[in-house]
C-alpha cells in the first residue's frame, strides 16, 4: 500500500475527505470484517501461555498500562485521593512496582487529583477526564466544547471523549467527524485525545472498524472501545479490530495511534490476553503506555496479586491489597 | 522491530511429559490381545521434532495379517454381527468417553509421534476423533434412516490404511463408521504414527469391545500392500497419496471388493477482492499452514484477484512473521515438524524445483531447532499453472500464489488440477459465494473459513482425489451393503 507519511493535520485532505458524502465513501471502501473468522482468531490468540519471565513482564507492562478509573457519582475527593496514591505506588511496600498509565476521573475531580498527584510527588502521572457529556454524549457541541476546555484548565492532559453513537448510526458521519475534529482543535497541545467509539452500541465489527477510521482521521491520539457503562465492552475481537486499524493505519500515514480497551477487563489473564492481541495484531511496537492503556479499577488489584504469587510463590490473601 | 528486540518474547510454556508412558516396545493388537509379530521384525518410531527413538513398533507381516483377518472374521461372525444396533452403539459410547478421560494423554502422545503442535491435538485432533465415535455411536441403531434402503448390512471384514498427518482423527474417521455399521475392522496404521492407535487398542480393550472386532497390525507399505492383497477381506478403505491410491485400486480392480480413496488434493484458496480481508489473510494462513500443510485438503493454492494482490501479500507475509515455529510440546507454538525425513526431502525438492522454474519464494526470518525435521512456512509469488508447485501437492508448509481477473478465470484455474479434494471462496457477496461454490469441481468447498471439520459434515474428493465419502449420513453407504433376505429384527428374545 502506498504511504503517505502525513501529518495529522492533513488527514482528512490525505483522505480525500470533504465532506458528508466523501467521508462515508471512504468508509465504504473499507473492507468488511468476518465476524466469525475475527472472534476464532481472537479465541486462538487468547490460548497462548505466557508463563515465568514473560508473566512477570506482562504483569508489570500492565500495571503500567492502567487508567485507573473511578467514574461514579459516589465519588468523593477521599476516593479520589486515595485512588491517586494507588495510582502513584500501586504497592506500597514495594517501590519496583510500576506506576500506573493515569487517573481517570470525571471533570470536577480533575483538580483533585492533580493537586493531589503532585503534591506526593507523582507529577509524572497524568490525569485523564471523561468529557463532552460522559457516557452518553447527549449535549449540544457547545456544551461538550465547554466540559472539555473546562477539563483541561483544571489540569487534564488527556481527555476521554464519546462519539455521538446516535449520529454514527444514522449515517450522520461527517456530524460525528466535526465533533471530534473540534474537540481536538480545544485540546490543542495541552491534552492528549482519546476517542471513546462505545462499541457496545455500534454492535457490528464492521462499525467498529469505520468508526476506529473515522476517529483516527479526525485526530484521535487513541481509539478507546467503551464508557464501562454498556456491555459488551472491550471483549477480545473489538480490542483486535480496532488494533488491526491503527496498524493498518501506520502502514499508511506513519502515524501510531493507540488503543484503550476499557470495561470488563478485570483479571491478570483478562490483561495479559489484550498485550497478546497487542504484540501479534497491531506489534510490539505498541507495547507501551504510550500507545496502550487499559481502562479498568479492580484489575489493578489482581495484577498485584499475581505479582505477589510469582514473588512468593503462593497467592496472598485480598487482604494483603489496599481495596482503594 | 525484530523479534529478538521484542521483550514480550514468550517463555517457553512446555506440556508435560509425564502424561504418557511409552513402552519400549509394541506388540500387535489382534484378537484382543498384544502379540508379539510372527515376522519378529520391529522397526523404530522417532519423535520428529526431536529424532529421539521413541518405541519399537512391530512389523506386521503375511503370517499377522492372516491371524487378524481370521480373528476378525470370527468377531465378525460370532459377535458382532449377532449384536443389535443399540449394543453396538453402547461400545462406541464407551470407547469415546473412555477416549475423553484420556483426551490430554492421547494429545501429548500424538504430539510427540507425529511432530505436530500440542495446541492442534489437544484443541483439534483429539475432540475430533472423539466426536466421530459419539456421532457414530448415535447411529448404530438407526441405519434403517439413514437412506441407504430398509435393510443395510455390513459388509463383514474391512481393511483400512491410514496415514500419518492425523494418526488418531484418520482411525476415528475409519473405525467408528465401519463398528457402527455392524463390520469388523482390521487396521494397519501409517508407518511412522504408530503410537497414538496402539493407546486406542488399550482403550477397546477397556471399553470391553469383544476380542476381534478390531485388530491394529502395524507396520510399513508392504504391511499395506499384503492387507490390501489378502482374499479375506469384504471391503477396503485408503487415506493416503494419489500414487498409491491408485496401486490399491489397480490390485483390486475387478475382485468385487469395494474400495474408498481419499486422497491427495492441491485445494484452490479463491479470494476476491470484495473479501474480508484481514479474515481471509487468517483464512490462508489457516489452510496451509495448519498441521505443517500435512493435510490432503490444505489450501495449497491461493488464487488472489490481481487488483488486492501486493497489498493482500503484504499483509499475509506480516501474519506469517508472527507464526511461532519450534517445539511442538510448547502451548505457544503454531507450526511443528515436518513428519519425516523423506517428506521433508520431498518439500525441498518441490520448492527447489519451483524456484528453478521462476517464482519467487519468500520464507520469514524465522529461527529452527537444530535437530528434528523442520520447514520454514513459505510462500511462492509470480506462480503460473504450469509450474510443479501449482499442480503437485507438496504436503507441507509451502503456499503458491497464482492470480486471476475475473471470477469465471478464478473457477477455471481452481479446477485446473487433476484434483478434486477442496476449495475455498473468500467474497462478503453472498451471490458470490453460491455461484462459485456451484462451479468449483471439489468435495469439500469452504466459504470464508477453511479446515472446518465435523462429524457430521461428509468428506471426501472428486476426480484423483479419490471416491467414497466420510462422515455424516454419507460416509455410512461405503460400509454397507443391501441384504436379498430381510434380517429378522427385534427385542433380544428374538435373537438365535
Amino acid at each position: 500500500m502506498s504511504q503517505l507519511r502525513t501529518s495529522k493535520s492533513d488527514l482528512a485532505r490525505d483522505f480525500g475527505i470533504s465532506d458528508d458524502r466523501s467521508l462515508s465513501l471512504f468508509l465504504k471502501t473499507l473492507p468488511g470484517v468476518d465476524q466469525v473468522g475475527a472472534e476464532a482468531r481472537a479465541v486462538e490468540l487468547g490460548t497462548r501461555s505466557i508463563k515465568k519471565e514473560s508473566k512477570a513482564w506482562a504483569i508489570d507492562m500492565a500495571i503500567s498500562m492502567v487508567d485507573l478509573t473511578t467514574l461514579e457519582g459516589a465519588d468523593t475527593e477521599g476516593k479520589v485521593r486515595s485512588l491517586c496514591n494507588k495510582a502513584h505506588r500501586p504497592d506500597p511496600t514495594d517501590p519496583s512496582v510500576p506506576h500506573v498509565g493515569a487517573v481517570c476521573v470525571y471533570n470536577d475531580m480533575v483538580k483533585i487529583a492533580r493537586s493531589h498527584l503532585d503534591s506526593i510527588g507523582a507529577n509524572e502521572i497524568p490525569v485523564a477526564a471523561v468529557a463532552t457529556a460522559f457516557p452518553s454524549g447527549r449535549a449540544s457541541r457547545e456544551v461538550k466544547l465547554r466540559d472539555t476546555r473546562d477539563a483541561i484548565e483544571a489540569g487534564a492532559s488527556e481527555i476521554d471523549m464519546v462519539i455521538d453513537r446516535g449520529a454514527f448510526l444514522s449515517g450522520h458521519y461527517k456530524s460525528v467527524f466535526d465533533e471530534i475534529v473540534a474537540i481536538k482543535k480545544e485540546c490543542g497541545e495541552k491534552a492528549h485525545l482519546k476517542v471513546i467509539l462505545e462499541t457496545g452500541e455500534l454492535v457490528t465489527y464492521d462499525n467498529v472498524r469505520r468508526a476506529s477510521y473515522l476517529a483516527m482521521i479526525a485526530g484521535a491520539d487513541f481509539i478507546k472501545t467503551s464508557t464501562g457503562k454498556v456491555t459488551p465492552a472491550a471483549t477480545p475481537p473489538v480490542v483486535l479490530i480496532m488494533l488491526q486499524a491503527v496498524r493498518d493505519f501506520f502502514d499508511r500515514t506513519g502515524i501510531r495511534i493507540g488503543v484503550k480497551p476499557a470495561g470488563g477487563i478485570r483479571t491478570s489473564k483478562d490483561a495479559i490476553k489484550q498485550l497478546v492481541l497487542v504484540n501479534e495484531i497491531a506489534g510490539p511496537e505498541w507495547l507501551s503506555p504510550a500507545y496502550f492503556r487499559i481502562g479498568a479499577s479492580a484489575l489493578l488489584n489482581d495484577l498485584l496479586m499475581q505479582r505477589f504469587k510469582m514473588r512468593d510463590g503462593y497467592y496472598a490473601s485480598s487482604n494483603y491489597v489496599s481495596i482503594e | 522491530m525484530k523479534e529478538s528486540s521484542n521483550p514480550f518474547t514468550y517463555a517457553p510454556a512446555p506440556e508435560s511429559r509425564e502424561l504418557v508412558s511409552i513402552e519400549s516396545s509394541y506388540d500387535l493388537f489382534i484378537d484382543g490381545k498384544f502379540i508379539a509379530p510372527k515376522s519378529k521384525k520391529r522397526f523404530p518410531s522417532i519423535n520428529p521434532a526431536t529424532e529421539e527413538v521413541l518405541s519399537k513398533i512391530s512389523l506386521g507381516g503375511k503370517e499377522d495379517l492372516d491371524l487378524a483377518v481370521k480373528s476378525a472374521r470370527r468377531a465378525y461372525e460370532k459377535v458382532w454381527s449377532k449384536l443389535p444396533g443399540k449394543e453396538r452403539g453402547k461400545y462406541l459410547y464407551r470407547i469415546a468417553r473412555l477416549m475423553q478421560e484420556r483426551a490430554r494423554e492421547f494429545a501429548v502422545l500424538e504430539t510427540l509421534d507425529n511432530g505436530k503442535p500440542i495446541r492442534e491435538t489437544r484443541d483439534t485432533d483429539i475432540p475430533l476423533a472423539i466426536q466421530h465415535f459419539f456421532y457414530h455411536a448415535g447411529w448404530a441403531d438407526k441405519l434403517e434412516y439413514a437412506g441407504h434402503g430398509s435393510n443395510p448390512r455390513a459388509h463383514g471384514v474391512v481393511g483400512q490404511i491410514i496415514p500419518w498427518n492425523f494418526p488418531l482423527l484418520m482411525l476415528a474417521w475409519k473405525v467408528a463408521p465401519a463398528l457402527a455399521t455392524g463390520n469388523t475392522v482390521v487396521l494397519k496404521p501409517a508407518e511412522t504414527t504408530s503410537l497414538t492407535a496402539l493407546l486406542f487398542a488399550q482403550v477397546c480393550l477397556d471399553a470391553g469391545l469383544p476380542a476381534g472386532v478390531i485388530n491394529i497390525v502395524t507396520g510399513d507399505g508392504t504391511t499395506g500392500a499384503s492387507l490390501i492383497a489378502h482374499k479375506g477381506i469384504d471391503k477396503f478403505a485408503f487415506t493416503g497419496s494419489t500414487e498409491v491410491g491408485k496401486a490399491i485400486n489397480r490390485a483390486l480392480a475387478a475382485t468385487g471388493r469395494p474400495v474408498t480413496l481419499e486422497l491427495g488434493g492441491k485445494g484452490a484458496n479463491i479470494v476476491f477482492e470484495d473479501a474480508a480481508i484481514d479474515q481471509a489473510v487468517e483464512g490462508i494462513v489457516q489452510g496451509i499452514f495448519f498441521n505443517q500443510g500435512h493435510v490432503c485438503c490444505a489450501g495449497s493454492r491461493l488464487l488472489l484477484q490481481e487488483n488486492i494482490h501486493d497489498h493482500f501479500i503484504e499483509k499475509l507475509e506480516r501474519r506469517i512473521e508472527k507464526i511461532r515455529v519450534g517445539d511442538p510440546m510448547d502451548k505457544n507454538t503454531d507450526l511443528g515438524a515436518i513428519n519425516s525425513k523423506e517428506q521433508l526431502q520431498k518439500i525441498v525438492e518441490l520448492t527447489q524445483s519451483g524456484e528453478v522454474e521462476g517464482a519467487k519464494a519468500w520464507q520469514p526470518d524465522c529461527a529452527l531447532p537444530s535437530r528434528g525435521f523442520w520447514f520454514r512456512p513459505t510462500i511462492f509469488t509470480n506462480v503460473t499453472g504450469a509450474h510443479r508447485i501449482a499442480r503437485e501437492e507438496i504436503f507441507g508448509p509451502v503456499l503458491s500464489v497464482l492470480t486471476f481477473r475475473t471470477p469465471q478465470e478464478a473457477i477455471e484455474k481452481a479446477n485446473n488440477t487433476p484434483y478434486g479434494l477442496a476449495a475455498g471462496v473468500w467474497s462478503e457477496k453472498g451471490s458470490r459465494i453460491l455461484w462459485a461454490s456451484r462451479e468449483l469441481k471439489a468435495g469439500v468447498i469452504w466459504a470464508n473459513t477453511y479446515n472446518k471439520f465435523d462429524a457430521a459434515s461428509p468428506f471426501g474428493g472428486y476426480k484423483e482425489s479419490g471416491w467414497g465419502r466420510e462422515g455424516g449420513r454419507h460416509g455410512l453407504l461405503p460400509y454397507l451393503t443391501q441384504s436379498q433376505t430381510p434380517r429378522v429384527r427385534s427385542g433380544k428374545g428374538a435373537r438365535k
